[in-house]
């Protein structure tokens, strides 16, 4: 076994401030990469905020010749994620892999200012995801690779956390922009360029270059031998992609949810677009808590658990009598469930995999989720038309409750296996 | 490079992005400006002029004041003078008797909302849209509203696109609510697909109804009742039918290159023997539901390539070697008031 994650060496300004237990200051890579993470969703964000206005008003298009190239990219950005993994551990350059991902979608908001035509604009919003797919396992590997073992929830949550209101400030930003300037679409395409140029520069110039690998070889000896992938298939992180994989299967898109919301009558539709917004916001506040409370009391236990709020969000969704409170329960639930399990997965899955292949092991986490909520997208589109919104929101939540009961005894075992340094 | 060096490169290139991103927006902001403080190029008449005899409404798309408010032409002159009514609307549909506007408000949140106008433009209901507005049809007499939006965000695969397409009547009172809830036959046989998609509307009578039905990658032309709640497919391949005036044949969009891509032309169908015409010359790549200028003749909306947001409505015969022409300029969504 390696060395005991508490052995680690403290850094100076700790030991020197260090009277009590007092918890060192979140790492200078996850400060820097969270604020890469924001200036790329203020990007995003704030075109896909407003692609469908301008695909009806400006270019002319119905939003089915553009859906229709859409659901064909899904598949695509699993596999570019395992590449992705892949070639970050191989090369142990994951700062390297990140940079390309996320230039890679600068380079597509360039071309965006100039597509016209479905296929076009398909083929950049296509590019756009795949730099997506590519970066996400390299940036988290370098999250987990800079951080002790026992602050890594808190890292994720204050990484996920900047990340979200990079999310939640990109639409604002753009619906100010059309206020100022009326059908100012380009503008809104200009600084969301701007932005992620930004963001580029920053991971460039500042992002250090973490080498998981090379840092491990210096801390404990003998160089981790390379990435093979047989690494994947290691015991500790096999129940964690199985656990995943199930509850992932019962995690329906947010917009049924939002829907089930609005099915009731008693929400406005004109109140659709804050319902991101409200989940957005219970996301950022509570990312960093429950990031914390995850390195208290296990990450797969948070992860496993977290997921009960899950349920509470299909319930309160469905409840007989739906007011403004009901609607606000549900948001904060969905809310928790993203602050308890999106980064703390990443953060769990890093470290259940021999160092050499940490970004594959994210990689293969991540994409396991995404498959499996795709699937469960899928199937409970078919439960709604057969049983009704509220019927089939209550067969999920049960379902769901189960799966976690059955989750729970394995948790223990995947917070003690959870040892690499 | 040393830390100060790379700290001060990345405060350079932020500065310089800065001052880039808002030099453009206010260049564009100030240009927009301009543009919509100047007056119509088309010589404008009031309203009370254009109102008497047949005439054409639409959505005005000239990069003036009046952009997006709906205006009217007389039919007898299309590229005479027009009437600005003040309305804006995305897309309109007009009877003698109202209109029915939808309408989209991009301010902080985006939301979207069907009008319905009486005879002199003055609002008479107002109702939220569940998504991006699409389409609006009247009944003949005016006393239907049927309107399809896009519904973004919340279909199966939560990136693929989904359609609400909903009856009600003019003004208020009886709601039939989404067509997906109609009972469906297709090809003489009962279905209940999971993926339907019902759009583009077009009325016989307070009835009965033409719709598209898309299932499995696949459209039907449907006859639907209103009374019955039943949707009856009538034909295949057919997007967005319109009606002519005589009731005798619908005009439709067809996919002449299936597959990944989408390459619209018009088609119009002969109700009684089915018999199906090709416009072959006429517009490729179209994306609007026609409408019938007389039992002859169609228009459509075409974008400008070259100039985002202008549009022009374009006519053409409904013989298979017909070639459209240009009708009204900066014109979109036109309906037709007999």
């Amino acid at each position: 076994m390696y060395i005991s994650v508490r052995d680690r060496p403290a850094t100076g300004e700790e030991s020197r401030s260090g009277t009590t237990v007092t918890t060192p200051p979140v790492g200078r890579v996850v400060i820097i990469l969270g604020v890469v993470s924001l200036l790329t969703d203020v990007s995003s964000e704030s075109v896909s905020a407003i692609l469908p206005l301008y695909l009806t008003l400006v270019v002319g298009l119905t939003p089915v010749a553009y859906g229709l190239i859409d659901g064909l990219y899904q598949g695509v950005s699993a596999l570019v994620r395992l590449g992705g993994g892949w070639v970050a551990d191989a090369t142990d350059r994951p700062k390297w892999v990140a940079f390309l991902g996320y230039g890679l979608s600068a380079v597509a908001r360039v071309f965006l200012l100039f597509a016209s035509g479905a296929a076009g604009i398909a083929a950049v919003v296509t590019a756009d995801r795949i730099g997506k797919g590519i970066r996400t396992a390299p940036r988290d590997a370098m999250i987990s690779t800079s951080t002790p073992a026992e602050h890594l929830g808190r890292a994720f949550g204050v990484h996920r956390m900047l990340d979200t209101i990079g999310a939640a400030l990109g639409p604002l930003i753009a619906f100010g922009i059309l206020v100022l300037v009326p059908d100012g679409y380009s503008v809104v395409l200009v600084v969301s360029l701007a932005f992620a140029l930004a963001g580029v520069a920053l991971l460039g110039l500042l992002g250090p270059d973490v080498r998981s690998r090379r840092e491990a070889a210096a801390q404990s000896g003998p160089t981790p031998p390379p990435f093979r992938w047989r690494d994947l298939t290691d015991r500790r992180l096999r129940p964690l992609l199985v656990i995943a994989g199930v509850l992932g299967l019962l995690t329906v898109g947010d917009g049924f949810i939002y829907l089930a919301l609005l099915d009731h009558g008693g929400v406005n539709v004109s109140w659709f677009p804050l319902f991101y917004v409200g989940t957005n916001l219970a996301y950022l506040l509570l990312a960093v808590p429950v990031g914390r409370l995850a390195d208290r009391v296990g990450r797969a236990r948070i992860l496993v658990v977290g997921h009960l709020a899950l349920v509470g969000a299909y319930l309160c969704a469905v409840l007989p009598t739906s007011t403004a409170a009901a609607t606000i329960g549900t948001l904060a639930l969905l809310g928790t469930f993203y602050a308890a399990t999106d980064g703390v997965i990443a953060a769990l899955a890093g470290r259940l995999v021999p160092v050499q292949a940490r970004t594959s092991g994210i990689a293969a986490a991540q994409t396991v989720v995404a498959l499996a909520r795709m699937l469960a997208s899928a199937g409970f589109g078919l439960m709604w038309l057969l049983l009704g919104p509220a019927t089939a929101m209550i067969v999920v939540a049960g379902l769901l409750a189960v799966a976690i009961l059955a989750a729970a005894s394995r948790v223990r075992l995947l917070d003690t296996a959870e040892v690499t340094p | 490079m040393s830390t100060r060096a790379r700290v001060l490169w990345f405060a350079v290139i932020v500065v310089a992005l800065v001052v880039g991103a808002g030099v453009y927006g206010v260049v564009e902001g100030r240009e927009v400006r301009a543009q919509r403080a100047a007056e119509p190029e088309a010589p404008a008449a009031p309203v009370a002029e254009v109102t008497d005899g047949p005439r054409i409404v639409f959505r005005h798309t000239g990069l003036d004041n009046e952009y997006g408010t709906v205006a009217i032409v007389s039919a007898d002159d299309p590229g005479g003078a027009r009437a600005f009514t003040g309305v804006t609307c995305d897309r309109v549909a007009a009877r003698a008797e109202g209109a029915s506007c939808l309408v989209t408000d991009p301010s902080l949140a985006a939301s979207y909302e069907v009008r319905e106008l009486d005879a002199q433009w003055q609002p008479v209901a107002t109702n939220a849209l569940p998504g991006l507005p699409s389409r609006t049809r009247l009944s003949p007499d005016g006393s239907l509203v049927a309107t399809t939006v896009f519904v973004t965000g919340h279909s199966y695969m939560s990136t693929g696109f989904s359609t609400a397409t909903e009856v009600h009547e003019f003004g208020g009172g009886t709601r039939w609510g989404n067509l997906e809830k109609f009972q469906l036959v297709l090809d003489g046989t009962e279905a209940d697909p999971v993926d339907r998609n019902i759009w583009g509307v077009t009325f016989v009578d307070d009835d009965t109804f033409y719709a598209t039905v898309g299932t499995g990658g696949r459209t039907y032309l449907v006859q639907g009742s209103l009374g019955s709640r039943t949707l009856t497919s009538v034909s295949r391949d057919a997007e967005c039918p319109a009606l002519s005036p005589d009731g005798s044949r619908v005009a439709f969009k067809v996919d002449v290159d299936p597959g990944r891509r989408i390459v619209w032309q018009i088609a119009v169908q002969d109700l009684a023997s089915g018999e199906r015409t090709l416009l072959e010359e006429g517009p490729s790549g179209l994306d609007d539901q026609v409408e019938w200028l007389d039992d002859d003749t169609l228009l459509y909306g075409m974008p400008r390539a070259d100039e985002p947001g202008v549009s022009d409505v374009w006519s053409v015969d409904t013989s298979a070697d017909a070639a459209p022409s240009l009708l009204i300029e900066q014109a979109w969504s036109p309906t037709v008031v007999r």
